[in-house]
Parts: C-alpha cells; sequence; structure tokens
C-alpha cells in the first residue's frame, strides 16, 4: 500500500521535505503539503525591505512552484490534530489522514503577549518587519525619519533569526549615514539577554562591533510594556526607554493549531521535538522540522535545511521498521549584515558556539565571526540558492549537515575554562 | 568549575554559580543559594518557581523560559520579577540547582 506523508507548512522546511521524500519515494508514497495560501516568502529577504535593499515583489514566490511533480499541495487552514485517529482536521471539515505527519509550521508572531504593543503597532508608533506589509510600512516610515531615538527591542527568546536585530541596527546605521542624518539620530538596541548575542565569543565581537558604530546596547531589559502615547517601553521591573520610532520584534509562538491538538506542543505552541532524531514527543510517526519545533537551536533557515537530513532519514528508519537515529547536532549558519557592503558569518551547533575561523574549510572559505565584503556578496547569493538548491533538496559539495570543527579556531572560553 | 558546601553538602559550581550536577541539590542548598543571592527567604510562592523549574528541566533536559514561567508555573510574570529580581529565570534556575537556561540561539 502507498504511504501516506502528510505535512503542514510549506515553507522552507516542509518544501524541502516534501521534495526529498518525493525524490526518495516516487509513486510509492502519496504526499501531501497542506498551507493556508500560496505565498512563499523568502523571510531572509525581509531585513532588506525597510531599507529599499529588496523589492517585496521579488522575495514572494508561489509555494505550489516550489514543490516537485506529483506532491499534492492543499490550500487550506488547520484546525488541530488528532493525533489518535491520525488525521488532520481542517477549518473547512475536511480531514487527512496519514501514516506519518510532518509539523512544519513555523512560528507566529505574538505581539498581544505584550501589554500596549498591538496598540503601539496599530498607532504608527511601534514598527516591525517580520511580516512584509510591515516592512513596508517601516520604509515608508524610515524615508522621513531625520532626528529621535530609533529603539531596536527584542522582547524575548526565541526568535526566528536571532541576528535579525542586530543586523536591522547595523543596517539602520548604515541607512543613515547615506541620508546624511546619522548624527542626529541615537540607536540603541534593547535586549533580553545578557550581551549582544546568546554566546561568549560572538557577544563580545558584535558588542564591539555595536560600538564602533555608536550603537548603544541595553541589556536585561525585559520588556513588560509598550508605551505608545508616551513613547516608552517599560520592563518588568519598572526601567524605561524613551522612543521616537520604535521596532518590535514580539514574543513568538508555535501555530494555534497546535495548542488546540492535545499533546503536541509545549506552553508556546512549539512541537515537543527530540533535539536529535526530530521525532515528536507525542507519538512515534509525528516529526517536526524547523521552527514549528521547541528544539534548543537557531530558529532559521539553515537550522532547518541541516535537520532535513535526519528528518528524512527517520521517516524513512520509521517506515521500515527501525528506531530513529539521532543524527542532528544544532548545526546552523547565519550571516550578518552589517551595512557598507560587508558582512560576518557564523557557524555553530548545540554544543560548539560561533568562533573565528573560515568556512567550511580551513584554506578555502568565509571568514568566520570577521566582517568583510566576501560574505556580504555570498549572502547576496544565498538567493537564488534558495530558490534552487535548498528548497528542492538538493545536497551541497562541502556543506555537510552536521556542524565541521574544520577552519574553526576553539578558543580558552570554548573549551570550558573562564577567562 | 569549582567546589563549595551548601549546608554541609560539597556541591560543583560553574563560573556564575550554577550547579553542574542537579542530582547535588537538595532543599537545604536552594535556600543558601537563595540567601547568597539577596532571598532571605524562600516562601511557598519562591518553591512554587522553584519546584517548578526542576520538574521542567528534569524532565525536558531545557529551563523554561520566562514565559513560560509566566503561562505554567502559576505565578504571574510580574511576581516573577518581585520574587526573584532582576532575572528571575536565571535566579529561580540557579536555586533549583539546574544550569543557567541557555537562551537558545
Amino acid at each position: 500500500m502507498s504511504k501516506r506523508i502528510l505535512i503542514i507548512g510549506a515553507g522552507t522546511g516542509g518544501t524541502l521535505t516534501a521534495n526529498r521524500l518525493r525524490r526518495r519515494y516516487g509513486d510509492r508514497a502519496q504526499i501531501t503539503v497542506i498551507d493556508a495560501d500560496d505565498r512563499h516568502l523568502y523571510q531572509p529577504g525581509l531585513l532588506f525591505v525597510p531599507f529599499a535593499l529588496a523589492d517585496p515583489d521579488d522575495i514572494v514566490r508561489s509555494r505550489a512552484k516550489q514543490l516537485r511533480k506529483g506532491i499534492n499541495f492543499h490550500i487550506g487552514e488547520v484546525d488541530r490534530v488528532d493525533i489518535e485517529a491520525e488525521e488532520v482536521l481542517l477549518k473547512d471539515g475536511s480531514r487527512f489522514v496519514y501514516d506519518v505527519l510532518v509539523v512544519a509550521s513555523g512560528s507566529s508572531l505574538l505581539p498581544e503577549e505584550t501589554e500596549g504593543l498591538p496598540e503601539a503597532l496599530s498607532q504608527g508608533s511601534a514598527f516591525g518587519f517580520y511580516t512584509l506589509d510591515e516592512a513596508v510600512a517601516l520604509r515608508e516610515k524610515l524615508k522621513g525619519f531625520d532626528s529621535g531615538h530609533l529603539v531596536m527591542n527584542m522582547v524575548e527568546m526565541p526568535i526566528k533569526c536571532p541576528v535579525a536585530p542586530l543586523e536591522f541596527c547595523f543596517l539602520a546605521d548604515w541607512f543613515l549615514h547615506e541620508r546624511g542624518v546619522r548624527s542626529e539620530v541615537e540607536i540603541t538596541y534593547v535586549t533580553p539577554l545578557d550581551g549582544a548575542f546568546t554566546k561568549p565569543v560572538a557577544s563580545r565581537e558584535l558588542g564591539d562591533l555595536l560600538k564602533s558604530k555608536d550603537i548603544r546596547l541595553e541589556t536585561e531589559f525585559a520588556t513588560g510594556q509598550v508605551d505608545g502615547d508616551a513613547g516608552k517601553l517599560i520592563s518588568w521591573d519598572e526601567r524605561e526607554i524613551p522612543f521616537d520610532l520604535l521596532v518590535s520584534i514580539p514574543v513568538h509562538g508555535g501555530a494555534d493549531f497546535v495548542s488546540r491538538s492535545e499533546g503536541l506542543g509545549d506552553e508556546l505552541g512549539f512541537v515537543m521535538t527530540d533535539p536529535h532524531t526530530l521525532q515528536s514527543a507525542v507519538a512515534p510517526n509525528i516529526f517536526a522540522i524547523g521552527d514549528a519545533t521547541n528544539l534548543p537551536a537557531s530558529k532559521a533557515g539553515s537550522a532547518t535545511h541541516f535537520e532535513g537530513d535526519t528528518l528524512t532519514a527517520n521517516i524513512e528508519r520509521f517506515f521500515d521498521g527501525e528506531e530513529p537515529e539521532g543524527t542532528y547536532d544544532g548545526h546552523a549558519n547565519c550571516f550578518i549584515e552589517t551595512g557598507f557592503h560587508k558582512a560576518l558569518l557564523i557557524d555553530f551547533n548545540y554544543e560548539v558556539e560561533p568562533l573565528p575561523g573560515r568556512y567550511p574549510f580551513a584554506r578555502v572559505g568565509l571568514p568566520l565571526l570577521r566582517e568583510s565584503r566576501l560574505n556580504h556578496m555570498a549572502k547576496l547569493a544565498f538567493q537564488p540558492f534558495y530558490w534552487h538548491a535548498l528548497l528542492p533538496g538538493r545536497d551541497v559539495p562541502g556543506i555537510g549537515a552536521q556542524m565541521s570543527m574544520d577552519g574553526k579556531q576553539p578558543t580558552p572560553s570554548n573549551q570550558g575554562e573562564s577567562e | 568549575m569549582s567546589t563549595v558546601t551548601y549546608a554541609g553538602t560539597p556541591v560543583e559550581v560553574d563560573a556564575e554559580g550554577f550547579l553542574e550536577d542537579p542530582a547535588q541539590w537538595n532543599e537545604q542548598v536552594g535556600e543558601q543559594i537563595a540567601a547568597e543571592n539577596g532571598i532571605a527567604e524562600l516562601t511557598d510562592r519562591h518553591w512554587m518557581v522553584v519546584n517548578y523549574m526542576r520538574d521542567s528541566y528534569l524532565e525536558n533536559g531545557t529551563a523554561p523560559s520566562i514565559r513560560t514561567l509566566g503561562k505554567a508555573s502559576g505565578v504571574p510574570i510580574k511576581e516573577l520579577y518581585s520574587l526573584f529580581p532582576k532575572g528571575p529565570a536565571k535566579l529561580a534556575a540557579k536555586v533549583a540547582g539546574i544550569p543557567k537556561p541557555r537562551g537558545c540561539i
């Protein structure tokens, strides 16, 4: 009998999983992908929209067209998963039975988790760039922003692309500089973390970079409230930061249907997933990939890409009656745009923090944790790679799913000793 | 890593004072860590949070975030900040004898 594989979400994880499984099984599996619309957004492009460095039309394509022939694509909204019955119920009343389910429904933005933030966003005192509409609105706002205090606030981890708020600050610095008004604008990055980033070596490097660009860093600020009328951020322990323009990255959660599906998700609606096998905690025939999971890894396309290897292998093992293998190591890498045609690159996993060196090879590679023009070029080259190699699920020579220490320079702090 | 003695129990701690091995913890250890960090007395409300942190860590292998604490521990976020000033998730993890929340990358 043909295997019924159902995938919820036709973003990065759902698309590359469907394509890999289709290549593996051909007509021996019936693969169906469900999403609420047919707009596949290249999310790394969102960062560039506010600065008019990317055109909204260039970063959206048809979801259906990214899927190989023979994969069914269904537009509809998922109501919930009936884990006992092994079926997915849609809001329009239709049902999809599965042998294996892959949850690839990404994360949702939850501004309503922060008091006053929805009002500030709708009044136009706060902005965002994690949706296309918001990024376009921010572009219009920035055109006329000539003086005052620009505050970038990440409310809470986890967020999609944890380096995005830093990149936003770097690009804002460059943008305002080009417009000749940089000296009139103060930029502050307000973060709940105790430094510029989560891990010590990168945190120090990025902290220095912020300083060199005259961007202030406000740490350990746990945003409790946004007062859009008075123009201030208020923390849970009652610190206040005034702003003229707030760019907020709100709290993230999983898709709504996850919370409506008994036992599938955690308190925030992220699917409880084994960090190494990608199998869900709730049932052996349910797997999850990418931003939809509760993995302690980056919510980033690169992590999703590397998870793809493990996921497809373990689905295969499940069908063959074997135990899943824990091969995913938390590997991710990210380009960090730093403005002025330069970028930085970081490469890391669950255990190894971002280190200096070169990637992917010691002798021939992009510089790690160091600004360079080459990294910026590579970031630009990534978009065609995304559509033509990553989504179709092609293997790329030299880019392994597991992280490699080749080219990395371990530092004392990475070896577990304090400085 | 170094060894310190809390309530007569030697425990291994990291550079920031978080226990390396949650199994070395007991309630007296928790009380003494709290006292060292400016919490004179652990009330029932403190214990609700500390116990939730420990259970959650031992079950999932990761410490809950502040948002999860606010939703699931039974103590609202505002109160978490008055019970464990500055960084409730971090401080409660320290008292609970579990590793520092990683704040995943």
